[in-house]
């Protein structure tokens, strides 16, 4: 790395790599409780790096949000999750549709597909932190890909919530964050988003004894 | 104070249906207050549109704009010669509907009385609207109001899935229609976003575009009027409803379809193309055809009248394609004529058709009995409806001294000129169709001769009819009230042309009036006298004459003579009820002649059979054709879009996945 990238830059981008880094470790983790805390720590990094960005382009606003998902993503929602574990009396392993090294593969794939989408953009962009882009886009799509693949309910549930982190890094990223409203409407959606599929995960337990959601598709009219 | 004028006191006419509608909400289960009150108030109040329409014409146009609806998007209203024919049609004929309406009701039929005064007012009010209109929104919206207020009259006893899938039916072509017609409308703003008919006038259409206006407005209004292929639903709505629904339907709302027909293609379009003529007289010849032959098979009293619908929906048709073809030739005053015969025929068919609905009302009162297998011999216990039928029938079967004699004149005179025409082949052609409309004008006399006399005349073919009573006082009001319009009609022609001409002046600049006026009121010369002339009084006073010389003679010459013994009977042992002609052994050989025309299902009984029965069922062929085959191919599509959904939620993230990245990708810069 030259000397031309600031300090404040660089620290971004470690932030950012790890971000990247958590979402290929929460693909691939095969038990639930430590998928909460990669979570955990997904939600802490970003606020770091948050923080950071704050911290170097003095958009004070950047500080309230950095508090808001220290204290929601990174203790709330975990604390949430965790208590529904230990509630719902969830079984270690997380079985996925598709084996773990394809997943990965898959993965490794959607990156190059984001940074190549986000190349122009982040071109457009004067942002400081504007190169974790392209980071942003993958740990959405990561994200979304452990929705897609795997079976439990409550994993599906973190994927999309870690799905909303990306979008917060992108937006960060991109634009320095959005604005206070739109960013405290999407906070109270996910807390409410989160507190709804918890009931529905004891309707569905209730329902086939299990939370495995392949059981829904029984629920299809014929 | 100044003084109201005519399309105020029509505003205040539908606002005090309006009303009366929702008073009926008020009691919805006080049968008395609801029949004996509100619906005769309805018909007083139609008899004031009636009366103000015929002050009204011959003026000169009135506007008015009502401010409710969407903002910047008020009511245009507008009432002009056209509109004030329709209206008077709306207005007669609704009130003696009403009338009888107030004794129809009885309790616990259906829905709650309250509903259906609310519907029936609604009904009535939105038909006002939409002969009112003077811009597509206010059209379109009091269109579909009258739309879903007859579907919900019409399945007013929802109990039954028979009539559900007949309201259904109508549901969906009536929606079809009405996406047509929006079409239609949009076409003929030709993109300046000006909705209001004035700025449609305004516009000068390319004959590619007026064309296509043209030929949705035909599909829009033909599936409201019933014209062939879209007229499935009218032989089962009409059976469905409750019989003044269904006279209200068929008389009335019918008409406000071929009202729409010459707003757009006479008013709105300007000088039409003569093949918009044929295309229309076609479909008229087709519809006629097919309606009188299906009317002359049926085996049901108002299934019988809903296909006698369709056929004189078919000659409205057919007269309104003579009119465009003679007017696309600036053959001004022939083109006078057959408008005249199709305002004239409107005017006849709205008075006769819904006597003869009515009639059937309370033929199923009485007896219960819609099945003409199980009718005969109703002049006995029921005379007042039977000979006010007897009216209704003659107009129907087109002769004369009634109504339907004068505008199916009219329209064969119209015809006897088309030979005229400046074409090579359709001065042809034309004439073969005249043909066509005799034909069915005498089939319909059959299948007329065939309610009539099924019903009313010959042995009762079933014990229990022996119970049935007459009609009682309002009923009969409201049967008399008809039948008297459709005397006038038949008898005043020239007075009535007087009136009517204001409209065929406003829509084609030539009229009969002057004509008809120098030969005196009692003769109909509407060409000249040496060509042909039509004195009803004559034919009135000579049938009339006959009949009572007749009735003395026999009392003269008989009188005391006259002994009742049994009829000679063929040396049959048993001769009863069950011997008469049945209404399927009626229309026998019209099956059998038309054939071709006819998708019949037959059983006939075999020696061997332990129990030997006959039975035949005759169906439509475009049903089979046309619907099935379309309903198949909906099905199998929303099949195909049903694979699609697999209830997996991985697959359905998938869809969402995948569509996200193929648009990213796409939308890479």
């Amino acid at each position: 790395m030259s000397a031309a990238i600031p300090l404040s830059a660089q620290l971004i981008n470690l932030f950012a790599s790890v971000i990247l880094l958590l979402a290929f470790a929460m693909l691939a983790q095969r038990r639930v409780l430590p998928l909460i805390n990669l979570f955990a720590l997904q939600g802490l990094t970003l606020c770091l790096s948050t923080l950071v960005v704050a911290f170097t382009t003095g958009q004070a606003h950047l500080y309230g949000s950095a508090a808001l998902t220290l204290v929601l993503k990174a203790i709330l929602l975990p604390w949430i999750l965790h208590r529904l574990v230990r509630k719902l009396q969830v079984k270690a392993d997380v079985e996925g549709l598709i084996n773990i090294p394809a997943t990965m593969i898959a993965g490794i794939v959607l990156v190059m597909i984001a940074f190549n989408v986000a190349l122009p953009i982040s071109q457009l962009s004067s942002a400081i932190s504007r190169g974790t882009l392209g980071i942003a886009l993958a740990s959405v799509m990561l994200a979304f890909l452990m929705m897609i693949i795997r079976t439990k309910a409550i994993p599906q549930v973190v994927g999309f919530l870690a799905m909303e982190n990306g979008l917060f890094l992108a937006a960060t990223s991109a634009t320095y964050g959005m604005p206070m409203v739109v960013e405290l409407g999407i906070a109270l959606d996910v807390l409410v988003g989160v507190i709804i599929l918890g009931v529905f995960f004891f309707q569905i337990r209730d329902q086939f004894d299990s939370l495995d959601i392949r059981h829904l598709e029984k629920l299809k009219e014929r | 104070m100044p003084a109201l004028l005519p399309i105020d006191v029509l505003l205040i006419a539908a606002c005090a249906w309006l009303a009366l509608g929702f008073a009926g909400l008020a009691a919805p289960r006080n049968l008395f207050f609801i029949s004996k009150i509100l619906f005769p108030l309805g018909a007083a109040v139609g008899v004031l549109c009636g009366l103000t329409s015929l002050r009204f014409l011959g003026e000169s146009a009135q506007v008015a704009v009502l401010a409710i609806g969407l903002p910047d998007l008020p009511f245009h209203l507008r009432l002009d010669n056209l509109t004030a024919v329709f209206v008077l049609l709306l207005g007669f004929a609704s009130a003696g509907i009403s009338v009888f309406a107030a004794g129809y009701f009885r309790k616990g039929e259906g829905a709650a009385p309250g509903l259906m005064c609310l519907q029936y007012h609604l009904f009535l009010a939105s038909m006002l609207l939409v002969l009112l209109a003077d811009d597509a929104y206010a059209f379109m919206v009091a269109w579909e109001c009258m739309a879903l207020s007859s579907f919900f009259l019409v399945t007013t006893d929802h109990r039954h899935a028979e009539i559900r899938r007949a309201g259904y039916l109508y549901l969906l072509i009536a929606h079809i229609g009405a996406i047509s017609i929006l079409l239609s409308f949009g076409v003929m703003t030709a993109g300046s976003g000006d909705y209001s008919f004035a700025g449609m006038r305004a516009q000068a259409l390319s004959p590619f575009w007026a064309s296509a206006a043209f030929l949705l407005a035909l599909a829009g209004f033909g599936a409201k009027a019933g014209l062939l292929p879209v007229h499935v639903w009218l032989p089962e709505a009409h059976p469905a409803a409750p019989s003044p629904v269904s006279a209200m339907m068929s008389g009335v709302m019918l008409k406000t379809a071929i009202y729409g027909l010459l707003r757009v293609s006479f008013d709105l379009l300007g000088t039409p193309l003569w093949w918009w003529g044929v295309v229309a007289m076609s479909i008229g010849l087709a519809t006629a055809v097919f309606g009188v032959l299906y009317s002359t098979v049926q085996s049901d009293m108002k299934r019988l009248l809903a296909y006698s619908s369709i056929e004189n929906i078919g000659l409205l048709a057919v007269a309104l394609g003579l009119t465009l073809i003679f007017h696309a030739y600036r053959m001004e005053a022939l083109a006078a004529l057959a408008m005249t015969a199709l305002l004239y025929h409107c005017l006849a068919h709205a008075g006769f058709k819904s006597l003869l609905f009515l009639c059937t009302g309370s033929v199923l009162h009485a007896t219960r009995e819609r099945s003409l297998g199980k009718l005969g011999g109703l002049i006995h216990r029921m005379p007042w409806v039977a000979w006010l039928a007897l009216a209704g029938v003659i107009a129907s079967a087109g002769l004369p001294p009634l109504s339907g004699f004068v505008s199916e004149w009219l329209l064969l005179q119209a015809f006897l000129f088309s030979p005229g025409l400046p074409h090579p082949w359709l001065n042809m052609v034309v004439p073969v169709a005249a043909a066509v409309v005799a034909l069915v004008a005498a089939l319909a006399g059959f299948a007329m001769v065939k309610f009539y006399g099924i019903i009313f005349l010959g042995q009762m073919r079933e014990e229990a009819l022996k119970d049935a009573h007459d009609a009682g006082p309002w009923e009969k009001a409201g049967l008399v009230w008809l039948a008297g319009l459709t005397l006038a009609l038949g008898v005043l022609p020239s007075a009535v042309i007087g009136y009517i001409d204001a409209a065929t002046r406003q829509l084609l600049g030539a009229g009969l009036a002057d004509k008809v006026r120098e030969h005196g009121w009692w003769m109909l010369a509407p060409i000249s006298p040496e060509r042909a002339s039509y004195e009803p009084l004559i034919f009135l006073a000579t049938i009339a004459a006959a009949v009572l010389l007749g009735r003395q003679l026999v009392h003269r010459l008989y009188h005391g003579r006259l002994r009742r013994s049994a009829a000679w009977d063929c040396g049959y042992v048993f001769q009863g009820p069950r011997a008469q002609d049945t209404a399927e052994g009626f229309s026998q050989p019209i099956r059998r002649i038309f054939e071709p025309m006819f998708r019949m299902e037959r059983h006939f009984p075999t020696i061997r059979d332990e129990r030997p029965y006959y039975s035949v069922k005759v169906e439509d062929h475009l049903w089979h054709w046309l619907y099935l085959p379309l309903a198949r191919l909906a099905n199998g599509v929303s099949a195909l879009i049903t694979r699609l959904q697999g209830g997996r939620i991985a697959i359905y993230l998938l869809y969402s996945f995948l569509t996200l990245i193929v648009l990213l990708l796409v939308a890479r810069p």
